[in-house]
């Protein structure tokens, strides 16, 4: 059964590859779904503010790898 | 429901032709390692019992993601959209930036052909280590092609039919190459198809998990658009900040 554990290591690799990259992520989906919606921000906003906060996430992920080397 | 259609057609099917050609891409590889070192045989048989085995989960699994409200569905679908989009975004623009190595099919084939060499000639009429790597491969490879087209196709009506066929027109394509090549797909611009889908992935992700969270977004459905743009953008900028980094800590 070592394929059925190989095939279950790939599926998670799907998803994390960088640990704090993904953490990162799924707490800024979290800030999104249950923070901003309390900040009374105006509902036009909401989309421009997720997207913003994901490139951010990218920009610097990457880079703190670039200057790794 | 037109603008559904227009706005999100195009790029599903895009995406998953995109994502499911280098999955299937990196399976041809070993199959054809497979094929070469142990038969055709046995390497065709694992590949063939691994595509019954997918068949048979989508048809299993398949009609129960009808059932599940849109909503959840797109907080689910969207997060783990954007987990493995913005994963092969990041990789692809660090191996742009040439900070990681690019992916070699060529020296993937030659590692996969040294392992089979060693593990000795079969006598037996069904090669058991052909048919175990050529199934472990494809069925790793199928999983993700399964899990791209119901990640870009489950988020919205109608959109699991074109993500399939763009999924089912990229195994085509690959097989087709793959025979009449004959060899591993060296000359497929892997990355930038890997940075091509992630953009659209991460882009699916966001409106997907935006929609499912209740977030309104400027354009409605066409913002979609906007944000595949908006991610373009960013991962071009990306690469150009690390390879400005990269050389600055190569000269210091």
């Amino acid at each position: 059964m070592a394929w059925v554990k190989t095939i279950l290591h790939e599926a998670f690799g799907l998803f994390v590859d960088d640990g704090s990259f993904a953490v990162a992520i799924l707490l800024w989906l979290g800030v999104n779904w249950q923070v901003l919606p309390r900040l009374g921000l105006p509902p036009a906003w909401g989309g421009p503010i997720l997207f913003a906060g994901l490139a951010l996430i990218l920009l610097e992920s990457a880079a703190r790898r670039a200057g790794r080397r | 429901m037109m603008s559904i259609a227009w706005a999100h057609v195009g790029p599903t099917i895009l995406a998953a032709f995109l994502a499911s050609t280098v999955e299937f891409v990196e399976a041809l590889t070993v199959v054809l390692a497979v094929g070469t070192v142990r038969g055709w045989r046995g390497a065709l048989a694992g590949a063939g019992a691994a595509l019954l085995v997918l068949l048979l989960l989508i048809l299993a699994f398949g009609p129960a993601l009808t059932r599940i409200p849109l909503a959840p569905m797109q907080l689910i679908v969207g997060t783990l959209l954007l987990l493995f989009g913005m994963r092969w975004l990041r990789k692809a623009i660090l191996r742009a930036a040439g900070i990681i190595p690019l992916h070699d099919e060529a020296a993937a084939f030659a590692q996969q052909t040294r392992s089979l060499q060693a593990q000795g000639r079969s006598t037996r009429r069904w090669d058991g280590v052909a048919i175990a790597a050529a199934f472990e491969i494809t069925m790793i490879e199928g999983i993700e092609v399964v899990f791209i087209v119901i990640a870009v196709g489950a988020g919205g009506p109608g959109l699991l039919l074109p993500a399939g066929l763009g999924a089912l027109a990229a195994l085509v394509a690959v097989v087709l190459l793959g025979l009449v090549v004959h060899k591993p797909l060296t000359t497929i611009p892997e990355n930038a198809l890997k940075f091509t889908v992630g953009v659209l992935l991460s882009a699916f992700g966001a409106f997907w998990l935006g929609e499912g969270i209740g977030l309104d977004w400027p354009g409605d459905d066409w913002s979609v658009l906007g944000l595949i743009a908006g991610f373009l953008a960013v991962a071009l900028a990306t690469v150009s900040i690390c390879r400005t980094r990269r050389l600055s800590a190569g000269a210091s």
